[in-house]
């Protein structure tokens, strides 16, 4: 933090001390949701029915396992952001934001890891 | 924490249409992250898992309790894509102008609803 012009005075003194970069890629996942999540409810509705046999048959093809393990990564990177903007607005002890964050980073790229398994699992496992 | 001056808190503000707009994108948003995302891996969980697996889920989703949870998550997702899409909005500079800014903060939440509304609409009818 500097001490000459106006911005150098307040520039990171927000509980996050930063956050241009983090503020661009809430806006490059938001998109990527925008997208990804429309096209799972238009799926599920153009679906004949949510059967196991209809709903592993559709997942397991290229096209749909493809947008289905983006909208893992985009999705779990999105709350990943919007859950530390909510630990930063409201767990003020510099000790306990910092742990809420590390389980927060720990839960959503294990979260993530799984989702894309079972994907995988589903268009390259043959017959579940 | 620095001795600075704060910004005066919550209780202090005229309740209007812009902070209930504001403060439901976080509600959705994080009600999806926690919920949501834990709903989306115990589906693909147990269609990985297979046909017995899958069946426990359904059970649970078509429950009352896994309407109201689905139904809820569906509305959120709605809620969150048009007071996102607000956002788009405001990042670019635009829509701040009083009337304006109130108008959509009184549509989003209201298009969110109709969006749901369609969805199931959509879901149950076909």
């Amino acid at each position: 933090m500097g001490n000459g012009t106006s911005i150098g005075r307040v520039r990171g003194l927000g509980p996050a001390h930063e956050g241009v970069h983090h503020w661009l890629v809430q806006r490059f996942t938001a998109i990527g949701n925008l997208v990804l999540v429309l096209w799972l409810a238009a799926s599920i509705v153009l679906l004949g029915d949510l059967s196991y046999a209809t709903v592993s048959g559709y997942l397991s093809q290229p096209l749909p396992a493809t947008a289905m393990a983006l909208l893992i990564v985009s999705t779990f990177w999105h709350a990943r952001l919007g859950l530390q903007v909510l630990a930063e607005d409201y767990v003020h002890t510099a000790g306990n934001k910092f742990a809420v964050i590390a389980l927060l980073n720990l839960a959503t790229v294990g979260g993530a890891a799984f989702g894309l398994f079972c994907v995988a699992k589903l268009a390259l496992g043959g017959a579940a | 924490m620095a001795d600075r001056p704060l910004s005066p808190h919550l209780s202090i503000w005229k309740w209007g249409p812009h902070m209930a707009v504001s403060i439901l994108h976080r509600i959705t948003g994080d009600g999806m992250a926690l919920v949501g995302l834990a709903v989306l891996l115990w589906w693909l969980g147990a269609l990985a898992s297979g046909a017995e697996a899958y069946a426990t889920f359904a059970d649970w989703m078509t429950s009352p309790l896994g309407y109201v949870v689905l139904v809820g998550l569906s509305w959120a997702f709605f809620n969150h894509m048009t007071s996102g899409l607000r956002h788009f909005v405001l990042d670019i500079g635009a829509g701040y102008e009083l009337d304006t800014n109130k108008a959509w903060s009184v549509a989003s939440p209201l298009i969110g609803i109709l969006l749901t509304a369609g969805f199931w609409a959509l879901l149950l009818l076909r």
